[in-house]
């Protein structure tokens, strides 16, 4: 009886999470400009629509730039404090991952009020370098947390048996350390590049005149003419994100703990 | 590879980029704007927070957006509990296994795409007043019942997750002495179950009051009231006082210490 009861809880909190998402996906194909409900028809034309928008290609071309950059830096960046972190001890080990959590862990608006501030008080111009820099360093901790799971599941026996074969430092991170780390980068990877590819509340405070893709369906929003364009960039960016989380998934089987659950936090808010 | 050349980058991004600009954050907050010339004036002064302090309008938008923030955290601890429970000591590994990628990756689907799903489901013409029409109901619509719904659907993942994973560590052992001491379901819920499993709720709770406490687009987008977020958004753009809004963000993060305290006495910390 319980059980029954709890499948169908389980059922209805499934189908509660997907509704929104389906709902979403089925307006994308809205013959008409209103969106109510039920839709009288369905067409593809708003896909191609979207496309010759030369707003929405411009903040989709940035959405990327930004991405592909902020995943680069936390990629180099995050690995540097998995291994410091993993391979060593020393003074103040947890400060480090209290410093690279801190960024996700704190509210997006205190992010991103912080570093709006910290610009204007430097003079430094808004435009893509400042949200990289934002992206970049929530990006960080979700590299960080992969790499780290990998390094405690190995053992640094193999790293020490390198050294004393005579490899130096770089050859054993090349043959020994990298091969057994790369699913994990790429997990990190493609799981930064969705946290920055759908960020939106730290953006709002970095970008000044420039709009990531996020920033420009959240201005667009008040235009009713513009909501058919905007169920397509929704879909677009849905699976944009979903489908690299997805594989992030497969490539990796360690369990989600905090990590994942806090760095999909800043996906979330942001 | 050494220690030193392994830190010295990612510390001194961290450092730099983020705690600096934190510090600088805090140290806006104490400055003010000139009336006159719309110019921040950098001098120390605690009228920032004695106006947050003394003005009606900000304690109840701070009251507001704390009871929605606990309003949320408390339905979702609600409604994660079963299917969390399910996927814990009820569904086959496998199934399990499905199940966590089914919650995690539409936890990962763009945040702005789910609020504007949840305006589109909410408005006037919706799907939701459609279906709830021939019950001679209404949906909720853009208002503070709508932001509570949309909030509640956002950070729900990221309560089932820890929830989830406490109760997977709770011992059958004592499942099944609790039964054969002649507890019924409801009773080991209330006397087992629950007790282990609150750490964990606690752990989730962060979340989902956490992001509550600084999200200012959600209520923007299906709400009709202001919250800490809104003020502190305004503040920075059409305002243009940065030190206000800045003396303003402080709130969240004290609200956001004191609670990780208590989650940290919870034992909230063993469950991340």
């Amino acid at each position: 009886m319980s059980r029954i009861l709890l499948r169908i809880a389980t059922g209805a909190t499934l189908a509660f999470i997907y509704f929104p998402l389906f709902v979403i996906a089925l307006y994308a194909f809205n013959e008409s400009v209103t969106q109510g409900w039920p839709i009288s028809g369905y067409t593809t034309d708003w896909f191609g629509e979207a496309w010759r928008d030369e707003n929405v290609r411009d903040a989709l071309f940035l959405s990327e730039q930004c991405a592909l950059a902020a995943t680069a830096i936390a990629l180099l960046l995050g690995t540097f404090a998995a291994l410091a972190v993993a391979r060593h001890r020393f003074f103040g080990r947890e400060t480090i991952s209290f410093l690279v959590i801190l960024p996700i862990a704190l509210p997006g608006i205190v992010t991103g009020m912080a570093l709006n501030a910290s610009y204007v008080r430097f003079g430094i111009d808004f435009g893509l370098l400042t949200i990289v820099i934002g992206h970049a360093t929530f990006c960080i901790v979700v590299v960080y947390n992969n790499v780290v799971a990998r390094l405690r599941r190995s053992s640094p026996s193999l790293e020490e048996a390198s050294s004393d074969l005579g490899a130096d430092s770089w050859q054993t991170f090349r043959y020994v350390t990298f091969p057994q780390l790369r699913t994990a980068l790429l997990a990190g990877a493609l799981l930064a590049f969705a946290l920055s590819f759908d960020e939106v509340i730290v953006t709002t405070f970095t970008s000044g005149a420039e709009q990531t893709l996020p920033i420009w369906i959240f201005t667009n929003l008040a235009r009713p003419q513009q909501l058919p364009i905007i169920n397509v960039v929704a879909v677009v960016v849905i699976l944009l994100s979903v489908i690299p989380v997805w594989i992030a998934q497969r490539l990796t089987r360690e369990p989600t703990g905090v990590g994942g659950i806090a760095a999909a936090a800043a996906g979330a808010r942001q | 590879m050494r220690l030193g050349a392994l830190l010295a980058s990612p510390l001194a991004w961290l450092v730099v980029a983020y705690v600096g600009s934190l510090a600088v954050l805090f140290v806006t907050a104490v400055w003010r704007v000139d009336a006159f010339t719309g110019e921040i004036v950098r001098e120390f002064t605690l009228d920032n927070f004695r106006t947050l302090w003394e003005t009606d309008v900000y304690r109840r938008i701070t009251f507001r957006t704390v009871g929605l923030a606990a309003a949320v955290t408390i339905t979702d601890a609600v409604l994660a509990l079963p299917i969390a429970y399910y996927m814990a000591r009820v569904a086959s590994p496998r199934t399990r296994g499905i199940l966590v990628v089914a919650i995690l990756t539409p936890l990962w689907a763009s945040y702005l795409v789910k609020v504007y799903a949840w305006r589109t489901i909410l408005s006037g013409g919706g799907i939701l007043n459609w279906a709830l029409g021939p019950l001679g109901l209404d949906g909720p619509g853009y208002t503070t019942t709508g932001t509570w719904l949309v909030f509640t659907y956002l950070w729900l993942p990221f309560m089932i997750l820890p929830i989830y994973a406490g109760l997977e560590r709770i011992p059958s052992s004592l499942l099944e002495a609790s039964s054969d001491l002649g507890s019924r379901g409801l009773g080991t819920f209330r006397r087992i179950v629950f007790p282990l499993a609150f750490p964990a709720i606690v752990a989730g709770s962060i979340f989902s009051f956490s992001l509550t406490l600084g999200d200012y687009i959600t209520p923007q987008v299906v709400g009709n009231t202001n919250f800490i977020g809104n003020v502190v958004y305004t503040n920075v753009g059409v305002a243009n006082n940065l030190p206000f809004a800045a003396a303003f963000a402080t709130v969240p993060v004290l609200i956001m210490v004191v609670y990780l305290a208590l989650a940290k006495r919870a034992g909230a910390f063993e469950n991340l």
